[in-house]
């Protein structure tokens, strides 16, 4: 019995110690929708967290889960990452939104970061990037460029921050092309490389020249790559290895600054619940070099669209701007709120097709 | 909607070659279950065939030689399974699952260092005057040659299992292992076979993703094409014509709502985005109501010791 005793004691006195000598070092998890390596959307998010471990050393430590489903198996890796001592938790998915805001009820001392969702509490910030600007950039780019006036777009899921991004590019499309037409194929995934590649080839034998794409992988490029004479972006990263083919320029997502301060943030006791969403401006979103295929007159437009939108002068949603079936959405000169972009669920007009619910 | 945007010969092509790589896949899980053993590994054999086949290729320069090595590393991935579940005797379904998990990590290892390159482009065949035909000709004679190879391994599979001896001996295996093994067939060995072979279709299926259908390398790029493949097999009920015509009607259906949706037709997309699968499942279902069963020894364990 006193044996026991005495072991239970020493056990305890020795997972105390280990306890604290965890303490020292803060654990930062991250949790991934695709793999580290699918060049896109995760690639930068683990860069985000390379940089993390940089700039702490030995402060820190880092954890990530790679290709977790969005659902409720994303609520058990998250759930398990506390548990072994994570106290700030990334989680990088739009569908990862309400398995965040259910563990981090469970874990009030954890910290949690959801990456483009919008529901918030006490321990759960969330961020996201204005990639809506970058598409203005796509869109004015795609359309000078387009011959055959057919600009086909892979999307995601449909959810605001997509088609945020497919109302931007297409406006700024319009703007200098008034022939332009989009055609919108929904994958429903965020990375299926067989399926990104099948979408893209659907639609560059329908007539696109101009491929954008809303999916993680650089499997669209690669398609476009194979079938010749189109032109597409990067996507969240750069993608600069498709730039001696058809990838012309990109939208980059920079994740390492925000996750370098909230890191400092907790380390110093100060992390409180904030709601970020930086563009251009701030660098969160980077646009890649434009190529030499560009014409350099649209090089010039499109780099001088950049500076006026990162100076504030220029916002991509600025009216008069209809919605699709015609009704007035914003008069001349009025700039769109936060609010109506976060939650934004209509095309604007000349955009063919619906939104899938 | 502008259904004349679609052009129903190019329809059909992408047709067969999106349906590839599930066919090589689900034709040699077949194979195994049909030797009695139950292979969860398709997916992790997949993805390692398909970075074993990517880095050959972007290597030697040499496509062919790029599928050769893909068949090579599925089958040196099952290999693993094999001593395992045959000759460990560990349980089947644990055995798969790990294999599905090491396959990916493994694959991951080995591409490091391969994103983002092109691999030589596989040669297409082309036969004077019938490639040149108008319509047929681009529909069934100017596709790339694996495409023709998935259709003979199914022609072959079939043809072995229903008219040739070794066919009747792998059946019977799978059937009864105990009656096999009291007759004298060497069941483990030819167990150990079969499960080769699945590995090698499965390493070329995942080969066809990486270097034809994409085509590049991507970490986890086969995407769950394992699991549906695993599922084809049972809704075929065993049998090989049945998992050519699933495949066909799985890729046949995601090419054809892919070119629905961007030609605007004004079906909801999440029923188009469900259809493969429903489609494939329900035509299968109706036409297994002929009460074919699985193979009666299949997932079980022998030893020639009981």
């Amino acid at each position: 019995m006193k044996l026991t005793k005495l072991l239970t004691t020493a056990a305890l006195a020795l997972g105390l110690a280990t306890g604290a000598m965890a303490q020292d070092k803060l654990k930062v998890g991250f949790v991934y929708v695709g793999p580290v390596g699918d060049g896109g959307w995760t690639y930068e998010h683990d860069k985000g967290r390379l940089a993390v471990e940089a700039e702490f050393g030995d402060k820190v430590e880092t954890v990530f889960v790679e290709s977790v489903p969005e659902g409720p198996d994303a609520e058990r890796v998250m759930t398990q990452m506390a548990l072994d001592g994570a106290k700030l938790i990334f989680t990088t998915s739009f569908g990862f939104m309400d398995p965040t805001i259910n563990v981090a009820a469970k874990f009030p001392d954890v910290k949690f970061e959801h990456a483009t969702g919008y529901k918030r509490a006490d321990n759960v910030s969330t961020y996201s990037a204005r990639f809506y600007e970058g598409r203005a950039i796509q869109g004015h780019i795609a359309g000078k460029m387009t011959e055959s006036n057919i600009i086909g777009y892979i999307g995601s899921y449909p959810i605001p921050e997509v088609i945020r991004g497919i109302n931007s590019a297409f406006i700024h499309a319009r703007k200098v092309n008034p022939d332009v037409q989009f055609k919108i194929v929904w994958a429903y995934t965020w990375f299926d490389p067989a399926k990104e590649a099948d979408a893209a080839k659907v639609l560059i034998e329908q007539g696109a020249d101009v491929i954008l794409q809303h999916t993680d992988s650089t499997a669209p490029l690669a398609a476009a790559a194979e079938a010749g004479n189109i032109i597409g972006f990067g996507q969240a990263s750069d993608m600069g290895e498709y730039a001696d083919g058809p990838r012309v320029s990109s939208i980059i997502d920079n994740w390492a600054p925000y996750y370098i301060a909230r890191t400092r943030a907790v380390m110093d006791g100060t992390w409180t619940s904030t709601d970020t969403w930086d563009g251009i401006g701030p660098g969160m979103v980077g646009i890649g070099e434009i190529t030499d295929k560009v014409p350099a007159d649209v090089k010039a437009e499109a780099l001088a669209m950049k500076e006026a939108i990162a100076k504030g002068e220029y916002h991509p949603f600025t009216g008069p701007l209809n919605k699709q079936d015609g009704s007035a959405w914003l008069a001349e000169g009025e700039v769109a709120d936060d609010g109506t972009l976060l939650g934004m669920d209509f095309y604007v007009e000349g955009i063919e097709g619906t939104i899938p619910n | 909607m502008d259904l004349s945007s679609i052009n129903p010969i190019l329809l059909l092509a992408s047709l067969m070659v999106a349906a590839t790589p599930l066919l090589l896949a689900a034709v040699g899980e077949l194979v195994v279950e049909k030797a009695g053993v139950l292979n969860l590994g398709v997916e992790g054999m997949m993805i390692t065939g398909a970075i074993c086949g990517f880095a050959i290729a972007v290597n030697t320069g040499n496509p062919l030689l790029g599928v050769l090595a893909a068949a090579a590393g599925g089958a040196v991935l099952s290999l693993l399974f094999a001593l395992l579940t045959q000759v460990a005797l560990a349980n089947q379904v644990a055995s798969g699952l790990g294999l599905t998990l090491f396959g990916l990590g493994l694959s991951a290892l080995i591409g490091q260092g391969y994103q983002g390159i092109r691999p030589p482009s596989f040669p297409r065949l082309n036969i004077p005057g019938l490639s040149d035909m108008p319509v047929l000709g681009r529909i069934l004679f100017s596709h790339d040659l694996m495409v023709y190879l998935g259709l003979i391994i199914v022609t072959a599979v079939w043809f072995m299992l229903k008219y040739t001896r070794a066919g009747l001996i792998l059946r019977a295996v799978g059937e009864n292992h105990e009656a096999a093994h009291a007759l004298g067939y060497k069941v483990v060995r030819i167990r150990m076979m079969a499960i080769l072979f699945g590995g090698a279709c499965a390493g070329m299926g995942g080969a066809y993703i990486s270097l034809i259908r994409v085509p590049q390398w991507t970490e986890g790029m086969t995407a769950g094409i394992g699991w549906i493949a695993l599922a084809l097999v049972v809704f075929a009920s065993w049998k090989p014509w049945r998992v050519l015509l699933g495949a066909y009607l799985f890729g046949g259906v995601t090419v054809i709502q892919l070119n629905l949706q961007a030609a605007g037709v004004a079906i909801p997309v999440e029923y188009l985005a469900m259809s493969p699968y429903l489609i494939t499942i329900l035509v299968l279902v109706i036409m297994s109501a002929d009460k074919s069963s699985a193979p009666a020894s299949l997932g079980r364990i022998f030893h020639a010791s009981r």
